[in-house]
């Protein structure tokens, strides 16, 4: 019972909703990058519990399902086709077995997340399957997906996909496929770029010149190509510190704005390193960096000022909208 | 959530907040995934979208570090101690030249300073399993080389300012490399997976280059 990537695309990992209490070990938790859509994916084929989905970035892969099974795609709109015809995105549809699954470039964002009911079922490594790219552990072999690899899918994938099918409302065939009439909605996708994102200041921040400090909230900061899942490495204004500053390492977070000696800044994303010794000059606010992970290459971002409270503010206004949207997917006994 | 004690390596500090991770980490707070014990601070990592995460979430951890102090000292010294054995040979140590110039301490002088003290981990950090070992004799002490080198090799055993380090991965790193381990440092296979954790102790004992060969 298994998934087979006939094409891979340019950046495909499997990711689950991470691998924790290890940081402690130097171990990141990575996972997914936009884990609003995953958990939206998931969502759709009635996965709860952070299930194992695929990752696919930018270019997506092509995949064939040897058995019949409830698939979502959720995140960036992606140009994608199942057996020759549109698939529709954000919403869940029922694949017939040995049907193909075609993803293309993405449209709109740079993430989405192709998830199955039961989840992708490779063996768990220190208690997640997340693809620890820089490490080489989890997913599949801790690398990328390729051409040629048989995902597995969990025992009965078919009959779980039909029944979990069988109990959606609004059942609907689009082009011939078997779906439905409403979608999850994108919470998570650019509206208009540059995006703004809000970061609270950092704990070197005072450390920054005077010109850094302006330059770093006024400036419209560009998502270079080398830019991966470990971090965002932005260009725009260098940044000088006040004064030469050599700080001991210490642990970083998710979202954290670090400055390295050539005074570009570099965002924190999934599979960033657990401590770092540059100075810190933001963090980001948890709620943005879903939105941020969403930008491609090239992407523009500005930041914008906040508290520790309007961070604290928009998480919780994410959260019950997310909610909000999880609410409405409840389908299921 | 990152709270510092002190803006230098101290091994005392440090090994209270060795203690003070552990008190944490017993309360298994739901919406704390994750407690790091770091060289002069503690981190407290926070699920953002946990149900049960408190509005005043700084507050919140500010009582939880103030509660911990006080239960802190029953889980003073983790008990491991980490015995490394260490090829010194040149061919591995590639730095000992240098470090020995700058030190004016000879080659064999260095292994013995090395072997000879206690050393502790202070922090596990940025890559799984790398140490950031404390108890350097001080008269070793070096700074970072000035162009880091883009690849380490996987086992090296580096030395800077008051610390060691062991690389368990091929990544960049600006440490003066001394020898070699044979040991695998982190395996995701093995249990436990990572060969050091905050808090042990660590000796370094010297092996020659048949023994480390014959470790492999």
């Amino acid at each position: 019972m298994s998934l087979r990537i006939i094409r891979p695309g340019l950046l495909t990992t499997l990711q689950d909703r991470g691998r924790y209490s290890l940081q402690h070990l130097g171990v990141v938790p990575c996972g997914p990058m936009d884990p609003v859509a995953f958990e939206l994916a998931n969502a759709l084929v009635g996965n709860r519990d952070g299930e194992a989905a695929i990752e696919i970035t930018l270019l997506g892969p092509e995949v064939e399902f040897e058995r019949d099974a409830l698939v979502a795609v959720c995140g960036a709109q992606f140009d994608a086709t199942l057996a020759g015809r549109a698939l529709p995105l954000n919403r869940p549809v029922l694949v017939a077995k040995n049907s193909v699954l075609k993803t293309g470039r993405s449209l709109l964002g740079s993430r989405a997340y192709l998830a199955v009911a039961g989840g992708i079922a490779t063996a768990p490594v220190l208690g997640s399957r997340s693809t620890y790219l820089p490490a080489r552990f989890g997913g599949l072999e801790g690398r990328l997906l390729r051409a040629g690899d048989n995902l597995p899918l969990i025992e009965g994938v078919a009959s779980l996909s039909l029944k979990r099918f069988e109990k959606l409302e609004g059942k609907k065939n689009i082009a011939d496929l078997r779906s439905v009439s409403w979608s999850a909605p994108s919470l998570t996708l650019p509206e208009r770029e540059p995006i703004v994102i809000h970061a609270m200041e950092g704990r070197h921040y005072a450390h920054f010149d005077a010109a850094a400090r302006r330059a770093f909230f006024d400036a419209t900061w560009k998502v270079t190509p080398d830019s991966n899942r470990m971090g965002f490495r932005l260009a725009g204004p260098v940044l000088a510190r006040a004064e030469a500053l050599e700080i001991l390492s210490e642990p970083a977070c998710l979202g954290t704005v670090q400055v390295p000696a050539n005074g570009l800044p570099i965002a924190l994303m999934a599979d960033r390193q657990t401590t770092g010794g540059y100075p810190k000059i933001a963090e980001i606010a948890a709620a943005d960096v879903p939105r941020l992970a969403q930008l491609a290459p090239g992407g523009k971002v500005q930041f914008a000022r906040c508290t520790l409270e309007q961070a604290g503010e928009l998480r919780r206004v994410l959260r019950q909208r997310l909610d909000a949207a999880l609410r409405a997917l409840v389908w299921m006994v | 959530m990152y709270a510092e004690f002190g803006g230098t390596l101290d091994l005392e500090l440090n090994r209270s907040l060795q203690a003070l991770a552990t008190a944490i980490r017993v309360r298994a707070v739901p919406w704390i995934r994750d407690v790091v014990p770091a060289l002069c601070g503690i981190a407290l990592y926070f699920d953002p979208f946990h149900p049960g995460l408190p509005a005043a979430v700084l507050e919140s951890c500010r009582q939880l570090l103030e509660e911990c102090f006080k239960s802190a000292s029953k889980f003073e010294d983790s008990g491991r101690s980490v015995e490394v054995p260490v090829c010194y040979d040149v061919q591995f140590g590639l730095d000992l030249p240098e470090v020995s110039e700058r030190t004016s301490i000879s080659i064999n002088e260095i292994i013995k300073r090395h072997v000879k003290t206690q050393h502790w981990v202070l922090m596990v950090g940025f890559s799984p399993g790398q140490p950031y070992i404390g108890g350097l004799d001080p008269k070793l002490s070096v700074p970072r080389r000035a162009t880091p080198r883009t690849r380490m090799p996987m086992g090296a055993v580096a030395i800077a300012n008051a610390q060691t380090a062991v690389y368990p991965y091929e990544t960049p790193g600006g440490w003066n490399i001394i020898g070699r381990t044979p040991l695998t440092v982190f395996d995701p296979a093995r249990d436990p997976a990572s060969l050091f954790a905050p808090g042990d102790r660590v000796r370094f004992s010297a092996i020659s280059r048949a023994e480390f060969e014959a470790f492999k």
